[in-house]
């Protein structure tokens, strides 16, 4: 486990940089994570991803299905790639501070 | 870190495969160097949950120290005493390696890195000299001349890097002329780690996660009946019509059990609409099931134990829910399980019956034993029957070829069904050159727990041979869809085609069958199921 320091956000982080505690997430960490994903500025685009994630995670206790995420926020994957450039699972879910997904993925 | 966009293809075609200088005993690795090559420690909750041995903290492959046991040495060779004792197949394989070198260059990881430890033969001996320090008397009496070697930390380190180096892809036994089992050696290697404590996380957390939730990813039954419906819903949008998801009914006639990631990720995702279909059309009596909710048992890649916790399930939910039969869908290792471990370890199951078809009357012998078979076997089947209607000019805007996923080809021989659906479902179908295929398929490079990020460099060299033959399929035949019938492959053959085979895609084969398959009422099919218009549709509109 590390400590990633930004600003004045300390949080604990795994290797690739996800929260270790999902649940001390805020905006502001948002920002912090967002900086180590080469994006450069969180957008309302951007936002509209990573609170329809918050929202899902909350309630299921996982990221939303990939093609789920693209239909109900209204964008194509590829759009979600060009915001968040690791992708759905491992850039945006990071920037919302959920864990990484494992297994077949 | 390595990331794709830092490593370059013209760098990794640049593979030496002189043996290095230095002794082959010199066990010493840098991991700092070898930074792309290796995976993170299993995560000490995942490794709690499992009541699995572990340090206080977590360590990483680059620390000088791996916070091993005091007492590691003697737990290492009492467990290597045990499993000799217990595996006549290990002993068998200790003892009988030729050094023929047929094995050597059938390795996706030696062709693709030119390490000489990654020749079948040489992991083996990695294993195979400690053995005869140990075990034999010349060993014993005449130690490095007869290639014995002290287990040492360095060595115990070097296991971690090559035995966490190889698929379990069994692609060198279909060479060796003694059919020893590369992969049955690895096995029992990462077994004697995780009892020291080093295991990878990519499989420790997915493990944890099955026998917390059932599935890999950690879904939750609300999860996983929110993920379905809205599966249903999107194929709705593609055919037009109603589609129920039955999940835990009790009384179903069939058990149908897949991947986790066919309900998450992408192109995975595309299969489960092909299932979907199918099932609709044919009426089928099947359920889902929320605790039976993977098919996937990363079990296989850590040890027996762990394979037989993670497989208990399968029949418990078959009984609970008082089905005939299982039937499992599109997962590479899973079918190595159930083909030949779960019977032995989860015996005769009474309360099951030997597979038959309802739609064709078909018995499924072959599965008297598991009362389970593979839905490929059951698709080739209605259609050998003439059951499905199929317009293959609906996949004509794909040229596919087909990856014989390891398991599926080498653990069950399934090499012909997918073929069959295949050539009825699509019009351009194309293979790839005969030595890349069927039983000697190559591994997509990243399988048996190894599919993690900073395990990249890795699985692109591993991914070179499958690349390679993919290339040649797409300059020779305009190939622009690989497809598969592993949800391993289908998370990591896009990384491996991005590189080595720019522009194609990867899918699963009932996806082919959902897109070619005329259902009773629906509406004009404008697109596939992944929302692309057909050929000749291309005024359509995205769904």
């Amino acid at each position: 486990m590390a400590t990633f320091e930004w600003e004045d956000v300390k949080i604990e982080v795994d290797e690739d940089g996800f929260m270790e505690e999902p649940d001390v997430w805020n905006e502001k960490v948002a920002l912090a994570l967002a900086s180590t994903e080469a994006v450069d500025e969180l957008t309302e685009d951007h936002w509209k991803v990573v609170n329809y994630l918050r929202d899902y995670y909350k309630q299921f206790g996982i990221a939303p299905m990939i093609r789920k995420l693209c239909k109900q926020s209204g964008f194509t994957l590829k759009e979600i790639y060009d915001m968040f450039p690791s992708g759905p699972a491992k850039g945006a879910c990071k920037v919302a501070g959920l864990p990484k997904p494992t297994g077949c993925v | 870190m390595s990331s794709e966009e830092n490593l370059k293809q013209e760098d990794l075609l640049k593979v030496d495969y002189k043996p290095a200088a230095k002794d082959w005993q010199d066990p010493t690795i840098d991991f700092e160097a070898k930074r792309g090559n290796w995976c993170y420690s299993g995560v000490l909750d995942s490794l709690d949950y499992l009541d699995m041995p572990h340090p206080e903290k977590k360590w990483a492959p680059t620390d000088e120290d791996w916070l091993l046991p005091e007492n590691w040495k003697e737990i290492i060779l009492d467990g290597l005493r045990l499993r000799l004792d217990r595996f006549r197949t290990l002993r068998l394989f200790m003892d009988t390696c030729v050094r023929c070198g047929a094995c050597a260059d059938k390795c996706h990881f030696f062709i693709g890195s030119g390490d000489a430890k990654n020749m079948p033969v040489l992991r083996a001996e990695l294993l195979r000299s400690v053995y005869r320090k140990e075990y034999t008397l010349a060993g014993k009496l005449m130690g490095k001349m007869v290639g014995a070697r002290e287990l040492t930390i360095p060595v115990l380190k070097e296991w971690f890097y090559y035995f966490y180096q190889c698929t379990e892809c069994r692609r060198c036994s279909v060479f060796c002329p003694y059919g020893i089992d590369t992969a049955e050696i690895t096995m029992l290697v990462r077994e004697l780690l995780a009892e020291v404590g080093l295991s990878i996380d990519w499989i420790v957390t997915p493990v944890a996660n099955s026998f917390r939730t059932g599935n890999h990813l950690g879904i939750q039954p609300h999860g996983f009946v929110d993920s379905m419906e809205f599966a249903a819903d999107d194929l709705k949008d593609i055919i037009g019509m109603d589609v129920e998801v039955p999940i835990n009914k009790k009384g179903a006639e069939i058990l149908f059990i897949i991947p986790s990631a066919d309900y998450f990720a992408e192109p995975h995702y595309y299969t489960l609409l092909g299932y979907m279909a199918l099932f609709k059309e044919i009426g089928l009596d099947y359920t889902f099931s929320t605790f039976a909710s993977e098919g996937g048992n990363f079990g296989l890649f850590h040890s027996h134990e762990m394979i037989k916790r993670l497989n208990a399930k399968t029949y418990e939910e078959a009984k609970r829910l008082g089905v005939r039969y299982i039937l499992g869908g599109e997962c590479g290792h899973m079918w190595r399980v159930y083909h030949q471990y779960m019977s032995t370890m989860q015996g005769e199951q009474s309360n099951l019956e030997v597979p038959k078809s309802p739609i064709t009357g078909t018995v499924f012998e072959n599965a008297k034993t598991t009362k389970m078979i593979h839905i490929a076997e059951f698709t080739a089947d209605l259609i050998k029957h003439g059951k499905l209607k199929l317009d293959p000019s609906r996949n004509d805007h794909w040229t596919p070829t087909y990856h014989d996923s390891c398991n599926p080809a080498r653990a069950m021989g399934l090499l012909e069904e997918p073929r069959y659906i295949l050539q009825h479902c699509c019009n351009n179908f194309v293979e790839m050159p005969d030595n890349t295929i069927r039983e000697k398929t190559f591994c997509c490079g990243s399988g048996a727990g190894l599919g993690t990020d900073e395990n990249l460099e890795m699985r692109l060299r591993g991914g070179l041979p499958r690349g390679n033959a993919v290339k040649y399929a797409q300059d020779k035949y305009n190939a622009n869809i690989l497809l598969c019938m592993c949800a391993i492959d289908k998370a990591t053959l896009p990384a491996v085609c991005d590189f080595w085979a720019p522009g194609v895609q990867v899918g699963g084969v009932h996806e082919m069958v959902g897109n070619a398959l005329i259902m009773t009422g629906e509406e004009e099919r404008k697109v596939d199921l992944r929302g692309q218009p057909l050929s000749g549709k291309e005024g359509a509109k995205d769904v």
